[in-house]
C-alpha cells in the first residue's frame, strides 16, 4: 500500500472519516454549541486550532515522550493549547465567550482530540500529523455549521444573525433546546449515510458495467 | 394424504391488521362528525390536513426505504386522525402538517415501521409541536361559534412558518364575550372553576378537536372493546385509577382538589385511555402487565395534572407508560402451564 498523499490525508478528515458524521466523535459540543452558526463555526475553528497545534507538538515530542504517560503527557499539551484559544476567544469577543460558555474549556476533554492525538498523531512525522488534524478539525467544523445552520434556520428564522423571513417567523421552540440538537444530528446522519449508500450503489453498477 | 408439520398457532382468526385498524378508524368517524359539528370548518380542514401529511410523510417514506407500500394498512390515517384530535381546532394548518409528518417519522419510521415503534406516533407528534410550537398549542377557541360553518379561524390559515394571528379580537366579534380562552383544566389549576359535568356531556367547553364529548369517545371506545379490537383491561386501568387516586385526593382536600367525575371527564383522558393508551404496537401483552401499564398512565395523568406545570398530562403519562411498557411483559410473564411456582 503507498502512503497516502497529504492532501488524501487532509480529505480523510473532512469527508471520508469526518468527525462528527462518520465517527461520531465529539458529541458534547456538537449537541451543546450548535444553536447558531456563528457559535458552531467559532467552536469549530477553536477546536481544530487546539487539533493542529497539539497534533504537531504530539508528532514532534513522539519518540521522547514514555509510553506509560503518554496519555497524560497529551492532556497536557492539548491543555496548554485550550488555554491558549480560551484567553484568545475571550479577547476577541466577549459575547462569543460566553455564548459557548464551559464548552471552549471542555475541548480538553474532546475524544477527537485524545483519539487523533493517539491514533495518528503518535504514530506519524509532523507534517501528515499537523494536515490530517487540520483536515479533522475542518471536518468537525462542517459538521457544527451544517447543524448550526439547520438549527439557527428553524429556531430562530436566521442565518449568521440575518433574519430571513421577516418579523413574522414563527420560531420552532424545540430546536434550540437540547431536544432540536438530536433530531438534527439524526437528520445530517441518516441524510449523509444515505449519501453514502446511494453513491456506493452507482459506483457499483457503473463498475460492473465495464469489467 | 399429505400431513403438514406446523407451528402454532393453526388457526387465523381473520382479523390482521387493516381489518382491526379500518375498524378504529371507523369508531372515530362519528367524534370527527362531533368535532367538526362543534368547531366548523377549521377542525374539518385540521383533520383533513393532518391525516393527508401522515399519508404523505408514509408515502415519502416508502420511497426511500423502497419497501413497497404500507399506506393500505390505514395505520397512518389512524395516526393522522388521532393526532388531529389531540390538537386545539384554532392549530394553523401548517403546524399541523408539521406534527403529521414528524409523527410518522419520529413516532414510526424510524423505528422500523409498525410494530416496531415504541411510542403512540400520534402523541409523539403532539409531544414534538407542543416543544416547538407552545403558544399555538394553548391557543383554544369556544366551541358552537355561530359562524363556524362559513368561514375558518383566523390562525387556521395561517401562511407556512409564520407565526399565527391573535384570535381573541375575532372570538370577541364572533359574539363569544364571556369567553376566557381557558380550558377547563387551566381554569381549575389556575382559579380553582371546576366546569359543571353536563358541559362536559355535552361539549361545551373549550378544548382540543376530539376531546370534547366524554360521553361519544366512551361509546366509540365501547364499540370498539365489544368487537374485541382493543383490550378493556386498559382503559379500565387507566380510568380507575385515574378515577381513585382522584378520589383520594378529593376525600382529603375537597376544597382543593376536583372531584374524581371532573378528573374523568375534563382534558384528554378519555380519548387518551380508549384510543391512544389501547395501541397494541405500545402496550404490554402479558395480563399483569396490562394492569400495571393502564394503572401507570392514570396515576401519572392525575400526578401531573396536580403537581405538575402543565395542566394536562395525559400525553406525557402514556408516553412514560409506553417506554415501561416492554419491561412490564419481561416482569410480568405468566407462568407457564405446568411450571414450577416462582419461576417463569
Amino acid at each position: 500500500m503507498s502512503t497516502p498523499s497529504s492532501f488524501d490525508e487532509f480529505l480523510d478528515g473532512l469527508w471520508k472519516q469526518n468527525p462528527i458524521f462518520v465517527m461520531v466523535l465529539g458529541m458534547c459540543p456538537t449537541l451543546a454549541v450548535t444553536v447558531s452558526a456563528v457559535n458552531a463555526i467559532s467552536m469549530g475553528l477553536a477546536t481544530t486550532f487546539v487539533l493542529g497545534t497539539s497534533c504537531l507538538l504530539v508528532s514532534l515530542l513522539r519518540h521522547a515522550i514514555p509510553k506509560q504517560v503518554r496519555i497524560a503527557s497529551y492532556i497536557v499539551i492539548i491543555a496548554t493549547f485550550v488555554t491558549v484559544v480560551d484567553y484568545a476567544i475571550q479577547a476577541i469577543s466577549l459575547d462569543l465567550y460566553e455564548a459557548l460558555g464551559a464548552y471552549i474549556k471542555l475541548i480538553v476533554a474532546n475524544c477527537i482530540l485524545l483519539g487523533r492525538a493517539e491514533a495518528h498523531a503518535a504514530k506519524n512525522p509532523p507534517l501528515p500529523a499537523t494536515t490530517n488534524a487540520i483536515g479533522m478539525g475542518l471536518g468537525f467544523t462542517l459538521g457544527l455549521f451544517l447543524i448550526g445552520c439547520v438549527r439557527e434556520i428553524l429556531g430562530a428564522g436566521k442565518l449568521f444573525g440575518v433574519a430571513l423571513f421577516g418579523d413574522h417567523f414563527q420560531p420552532w421552540v424545540v430546536m434550540v433546546l437540547p431536544p432540536g440538537g438530536f433530531f438534527v444530528l439524526g437528520f445530517w446522519l441518516i441524510t449523509i449515510a444515505a449519501f453514502r449508500h446511494f453513491n456506493k450503489k452507482r459506483n457499483a453498477q457503473l463498475q460492473g458495467a465495464q469489467p | 394424504m399429505s400431513i403438514e408439520l406446523r407451528t402454532s398457532p393453526h388457526q387465523h382468526s381473520g382479523r390482521d391488521v387493516p381489518v382491526i385498524m379500518r375498524n378504529v378508524v371507523y369508531s372515530l368517524l362519528p367524534i370527527c362528525a362531533f368535532s367538526i359539528w362543534q368547531y366548523g370548518l377549521s377542525a374539518a380542514a385540521l383533520i383533513l390536513v393532518v391525516t393527508l401529511a401522515c399519508l404523505a410523510a408514509e408515502r415519502i417514506n416508502n420511497m426511500i426505504r423502497d419497501n413497497g407500500n404500507s399506506l393500505s394498512d390505514w395505520s397512518a390515517v389512524i395516526t393522522g386522525v388521532l393526532l388531529a384530535l389531540t390538537l386545539p381546532p384554532s392549530f394553523p394548518l401548517w403546524m399541523g402538517a408539521v406534527a403529521g409528518f414528524a409523527a410518522v417519522w419520529l413516532g414510526k419510521s424510524l423505528f422500523g415501521g409498525l410494530g416496531q415503534n415504541p411510542f403512540n406516533p400520534a402523541l409523539i407528534g403532539r409531544a414534538f409541536v407542543q416543544a416547538a410550537f407552545p403558544t399555538a398549542i394553548s391557543t383554544w377557541v369556544p366551541a358552537y361559534m355561530p359562524h363556524r360553518f362559513g368561514e375558518f379561524i383566523p390562525s387556521s390559515l395561517t401562511a407556512p412558518f409564520m407565526v399565527p394571528p391573535e384570535i381573541a379580537l375575532w372570538v370577541k366579534q364572533q359574539g363569544m364575550d364571556a369567553f376566557t380562552g381557558a380550558t377547563p383544566l387551566a381554569r381549575w389549576k389556575f382559579e380553582n372553576i371546576t366546569a359543571s359535568s353536563m358541559d362536559f356531556l355535552t361539549g361545551n367547553i373549550t378544548a382540543s378537536a376530539g376531546e370534547t364529548s366524554a360521553i361519544l369517545i366512551l361509546i366509540c371506545g365501547l364499540y370498539l372493546a365489544f368487537r374485541k379490537f382493543l383490550d378493556w383491561r386498559i382503559p379500565v386501568a387507566v380510568l380507575g385509577s385515574a378515577m381513585l387516586l382522584a378520589w383520594v385526593f378529593h376525600f382529603a382536600q375537597p376544597a382543593r382538589y376536583p372531584t374524581p367525575t371532573f378528573v374523568l371527564l375534563s382534558g384528554g383522558l378519555m380519548l387518551g385511555a380508549w384510543f391512544m393508551a389501547t395501541d397494541m404496537a405500545t402496550s404490554p401483552v402479558t395480563p399483569r402487565g396490562i394492569w400495571l401499564y393502564g394503572a401507570l398512565i392514570g396515576v401519572l395523568t392525575v400526578v401531573i395534572r396536580y403537581f405538575g406545570g402543565l395542566t394536562e398530562g395525559v400525553m406525557y403519562a402514556i408516553l412514560i407508560a409506553n417506554a415501561t411498557s416492554s419491561l412490564l411483559d419481561q416482569f410480568n410473564q405468566p407462568r407457564i402451564l405446568g411450571g414450577k411456582r416462582g419461576k417463569s
